[in-house]
């Protein structure tokens, strides 16, 4: 049964790329570019996101 | 050159972005308390782990079929509820697992806040500066392709340091959704409420799941 489980989720998560594609490649395409600013600008955001997560971690350790 | 200039809107672009804000986040809270209603009822029935795989092929399905021909019509209210209602349940059998280690409670809550920290945060973050982060969907899209296919190989490998990085990777990746689609929506890029709950629902459901697989795996000694 739960072979079949994973089967049937790998197969649909297969098919969740197969629906993806089309869409990234598009993106990747002719969607907006982002300025080398607008990268930097996540910067701060991913980092305090990253530190919030190891914040978590010691909670749960401690 | 730079594609992410804000255009002056007009004052009824600005209501209309308004109100599929206000009802995104209206039926985001609504989805989430059922959600959270079918996963106390699938923890007081005590279903087994392989619940939540038939649960989230099931919402996968209505997500990509049923969901897109529906979220123009009253039945999209449905069959959000009935997505989210699936996850719920599905969610509650991976709940009753965690409920049975010693720190379990622990962990399911610091995972539920810090997930209601961080779609919180972030939502702030992009509703006061009005940034427009468009410009990530390439970067994004991509990312969610190779996430998906590191789990598809996951899912028959069963690597934990693979599955402690996917975890990781999906964080990152749902937080940078979360930013994306609410800027989709208060600068008019995306109409329909339903799809916009849909995909915020998804981030912020993926993002707790994640964490908690990061704290039972990190939090154990």
């Amino acid at each position: 049964m739960e072979l079949f489980l994973k089967i049937g989720l790998a197969a649909v998560l297969l098919m969740l790329v197969w629906r993806l594609y089309p869409a990234a490649k598009e993106q990747m395409k002719n969607g907006p570019k982002g300025s080398s600013d607008d990268w930097k600008g996540l910067i701060l955001p991913a980092v305090l996101l990253i530190g919030f997560v190891f914040l978590l971690i010691m909670m749960v350790r401690s | 050159m730079n594609h992410n200039i804000t255009m002056p809107r007009s004052q009824e672009q600005v209501l209309a972005t308004n109100k599929v804000l206000k009802n995104t986040y209206m039926l985001l809270s609504a989805t989430m308390l059922f959600s959270a209603l079918m996963a106390v009822i699938s923890i007081y029935l005590e279903m087994p782990p392989m619940v939540y795989m038939g649960a989230v092929i099931g919402s996968m399905l209505l997500g990509m079929f049923v969901l897109p021909r529906t979220a123009n019509a009253t039945s999209g209210i449905g069959v959000i509820f009935l997505i989210t209602g699936l996850l719920g349940f599905g969610l509650g059998a991976i709940l009753t697992r965690y409920l049975a280690m010693p720190n379990g409670p622990e962990i399911i809550g610091t995972a539920f806040a810090g997930t209601g920290i961080i779609f919180l945060s972030l939502s702030a973050y992009v509703l006061t500066s009005r940034r427009d982060f468009s410009f990530m969907g390439g970067f994004l899209f991509a990312g969610m392709i190779t996430v998906v296919i590191a789990m598809v190989a996951n899912i028959f490998l069963a690597i934990p340091a693979l599955s402690l990085a996917l975890s990781a990777a999906i964080i990152l990746l749902m937080s940078g959704l979360i930013l994306f689609d609410t800027s989709r929506i208060i600068n008019g890029g995306e109409t329909n409420y339903i799809m916009a709950t849909y995909s915020l629902y998804l981030s912020i459901f993926n993002i707790f799941i994640s964490l908690l697989q990061i704290l039972g795996i990190m939090g154990d000694d």
